[in-house]
């Protein structure tokens, strides 16, 4: 995650806090979205970042992983995510995301 | 997975779901959008 971003999302969880807050992502390469997912968990693995060594423990979702679409009104997900969701892998994202929320 | 009345950070990308599709979504899921972004994750 690029530090501009870092940097947003660590101003907005001060403004606004972490109890209530979600990360919700949605680039298509597994390994970009798991460092992504531990970024806004854990802080920056690659510590250059505004969140190097910020643990925010944010909850972090993909918008194409499985839950998503259990949780989406089908027709809203045709509309806006059908195209994506056959154009990408989205098993290899959802396994990515559980990875990078240690659920497996 | 319940995003009713929750801050949304919607974190798109360039090459694949942009953030403001994410927005539209969350929208629709009753999560309050506070911030979008559409990045280059490459």
């Amino acid at each position: 995650m690029d530090p501009e971003n870092q940097g947003l999302i660590k101003q907005l969880a001060t403004e606004v806090g972490t109890d209530n807050l979600v990360v919700i992502l949605g680039a298509a390469d597994a390994e970009a979205v798991e460092v992504a997912a531990e970024t806004v968990r854990e802080g920056d693995p690659a510590y250059v970042g505004p969140l190097a060594g910020v643990q925010l423990g944010l909850p972090v979702y993909h918008i194409l992983e499985d839950a998503m679409k259990g949780a989406v009104e089908p027709q809203v997900y045709e509309d806006q995510l059908g195209f994506f969701a056959v154009s990408f892998d989205t098993d290899e994202i959802t396994e990515a995301m559980k990875r990078a929320r240690g659920e497996s | 997975m319940d995003l009713n009345g929750k801050n949304v950070i919607a974190l798109g990308d360039r090459d694949s779901v942009p953030g403001e599709v994410i927005a539209a979504v969350v929208e629709t899921l009753g999560g309050v959008v506070i911030a979008v972004r559409t990045e280059c994750f490459v």
